[in-house]
């Protein structure tokens, strides 16, 4: 994962409520075993008509929309399905940023991992973004570090985990960091009691 | 004396490898299935790692598998790389795995109970966002994403940020005739889909005491549906007596062991919630939905609400949106709406006691003409356990499709796909856009209003079928 630290680039605002996972990328792209390539199908129930074509109603279409870096959207983003997919097809689309009152939570946790940036601020400050965003130039900054959100009139602190916040920062490899807790780890699992279950096939 | 605590606090305090915040938590039970897992394996043999405790770990085939004409193979040729891909994975991280040869095959939210891996006070995940159907043994399960099953495969453990704990108390009795697909609609309905975010839910009361363990699979496996990170219910003389006898259950002087440790897992008397929600259970009705979420049923004898029947903008618009997706107008009697198609199936109502009640309803009528009707049970240990019981032949005289086990049309990600425009019944867990096949239209209902409906080609109170 790249290290993200400040973000700043102009916005594309979906207004709406309760975006699924399944929205952000339907399940007839899942089929793959690669982690890149989702990019083009992000939203794509929305972003195409019944033949395939691209709507032309649907603001991903927009050519003017097309270098935006930060999504600003609804509360309860990312809600649903688990799938990783759904960051990985936003991130690799060219988002690196995704504003909202709230996130679902795994959606959030997959997020921190991928090195896709969710900050979550009061409705009102949503909205407030999403009024500027309407112009496709209008631009946002986010430093992580500071956890504040800029924009033309608006500054806005963030709660931020800060492990989370950790691994962004530096980029680091998750499963590295906690392997070297590994005598921690091993102690624990000697003191599990003996009848928890295990996978492994008994012949009776 | 240590502070009184509740159910989730004693399963999280059980499991702190490292008491931070975010925690690092021991996973007692690591499910693994083709979709959310072959990136992850990937990784793992990209940094020549391995896995940590493939004993602890069991996989299954059961999002993308036909569930006709398995002898002919996995004709998608990007379902069977897949497939592949996790035989393979398995086969060389030595880890068990219940193939599409396997007769213990079917949804991992199934088979997990069903083999008896799933436990009272354990600790598991999966890469599948109803994990949170394990809880209904008292264990602490949830969803992960891929990235996570990678650390969970190198070190049996997960970071996790704690969640705040939300009892939902359920008062009363649930009417003869609501099931219990009806009560966690209910919940839903009022907690809202994103009342639960950030908290671990508990089910009590005498409702929720009352229930089967299949039921209980129920209403856990939907708190997702709620935004909730897991749902739980304590165990008790109905989950011991489920266990036990279980493939992978503890025997003999474990088992008394076991059951020993299950006794302590109950929230303490005076342990405090940080939310909680009441809800009586004795004025719920069975729901149908009308829209693209979870929350947006109504009780199968109202109608299409209006939105202008929201006061939150956004909710009006979203009703708006939810009304022309599933080409449907305010006011219309929910009986009134005829269906094409009708799912019996998925991790929500594909067990056994889903397809009795299925099968009651059914008994001796005939699928109306105009509706494609199918049954998917949930595993084929529950297949084969509803053929003994004729149930198949109930199903089939009536004009059901009896198939193999697997997701199928829950998410559409198999053959089974609903086509655009067409309406579908079903017992599943998710009404969003799309969710079925791009342009269905799903209605959420339990499996006997499932089965009811197939039977009358619209919605119908199944409540005055089986009083009839």
């Amino acid at each position: 994962m790249k290290p993200v630290t400040a973000i700043t680039g102009t916005m594309m605002p979906l207004d709406r409520g309760d975006v699924d996972t399944d929205q952000i990328i339907p399940q007839q792209f899942l089929k793959r075993i690669e982690r890149d390539g989702y990019g083009e199908f992000l939203f794509y129930n929305w972003a195409h008509t019944d033949d395939g074509a691209p709507s032309s109603d649907f603001i991903l279409n927009d050519p003017a929309r097309r270098g935006a870096r930060v999504l600003v959207t609804g509360p309860n983003f990312g809600c649903g399905s688990s799938r990783e997919h759904a960051p990985w097809a936003l991130q690799q689309w060219g988002f690196e940023a995704v504003i909202t009152a709230s996130a679902a939570d795994i959606f959030r946790n997959n997020s921190s991992y991928v090195g896709l940036l969710v900050v979550e601020l009061p409705q009102d400050a949503v909205t407030r973004l999403i009024d500027l965003a309407t112009d496709p130039t209008a631009e946002v900054s986010i430093d992580l570090e500071s956890q504040t959100v800029t924009a033309d009139g608006l500054e806005e602190h963030f709660d931020f985990n800060p492990t989370a916040k950790e691994r962004l920062l530096t980029g680091l490899d998750g499963i590295g960091v906690t392997m070297g807790h590994d005598d921690l780890i091993s102690s624990h699992e000697e003191a599990r009691p003996s009848w928890l279950p295990t996978t492994v096939e008994v012949s009776s | 004396m240590t502070a009184p605590r509740t159910l989730f606090q004693k399963v999280w305090d059980n499991h702190i490898v490292i008491d931070s915040d975010p925690t690092l938590l021991y996973v007692d039970l690591h499910l693994v299935h083709e979709v959310t897992s072959p990136q992850a394996f990937a990784g793992l043999n990209q940094s020549g790692r391995t896995v940590r405790r493939p004993d602890l770990t069991v996989a299954t085939v059961d999002h993308g598998i036909p569930t006709t004409g398995r002898s002919l193979g996995i004709r998608d040729p990007l379902s069977k790389k897949q497939i592949d891909a996790l035989v393979q994975n398995c086969k060389d991280h030595d880890i068990t795995m219940f193939g599409l040869d396997d007769p213990r095959q079917g949804i991992v939210h199934v088979v997990g109970p069903e083999q008896g891996l799933t436990q009272p006070g354990l600790v598991v995940v999966c890469g599948d966002s109803h994990t949170s159907t394990h809880g209904a043994f008292g264990a602490l399960a949830f969803g992960i994403g891929t990235t996570e099953v990678e650390h969970v495969l190198a070190t049996q453990t997960i970071w996790q940020a704690k969640p705040r704990s939300m009892a939902v108390e359920v008062e009363g009795e649930l009417p003869w005739g609501v099931a219990a697909k009806d009560l966690i609609l209910g919940i839903i309905a009022q907690i809202g889909v994103s009342g639960g975010t950030r908290h671990v839910i508990e089910y009590r009361g005498q409702a929720i005491h009352d229930l089967s363990m299949e039921q209980r699979m129920t209403i856990c496996n939907m708190s997702i549906e709620g935004g909730a990170r897991a749902g739980m219910i304590a165990p008790d003389e109905t989950t011991i007596r489920y266990i036990e006898g279980r493939p992978f259950a503890p025997k003999g002087a474990r088992w008394d062991e076991a059951v020993s440790a299950w006794e302590s897992l109950v929230t303490d008397p005076d342990a405090v919630f940080d939310k909680v929600a009441v809800v009586d259970a004795s004025r719920l009705v069975p729901h149908v939905s009308w829209g693209v979420n979870p929350a947006q049923t109504v009780p199968v004898t109202g109608a299409v609400p209006s939105p202008d029947a929201y006061d939150d903008p956004q909710q009006r618009d979203a009703a708006v949106r939810a009304l022309e997706y599933m080409a449907l107008r305010p006011g219309t009697p929910i009986f009134d709406i005829a269906v094409d198609h009708v799912f019996l199936g998925s991790c929500t109502n594909g067990r056994i006691e889903d397809l009795r009640a299925a099968a009651r309803v059914v008994d001796g009528r005939k699928v109306d003409s105009h509706v494609s009707a199918v049954v998917v049970p949930g595993s084929m240990q529950v297949k084969a356990q509803a053929e003994s019981e004729g149930l198949h032949e109930v199903f089939e005289a009536a004009g059901f499709s009896w198939r193999d086990a697997g997701c199928s049309s829950c998410l559409a990600m198999n053959p089974d796909v609903i086509p655009a425009g067409e309406r579908c019944a079903s017992t599943s867990n998710r009404n969003y856009e799309g969710r079925q096949g791009r342009g269905a239209r799903t209605h959420l209902v339990s499996p006997a209003m499932a089965a009811a409906a197939a039977i009358a080609g619209h919605f119908v109170d199944v409540r005055e079928w089986e009083g009839s």
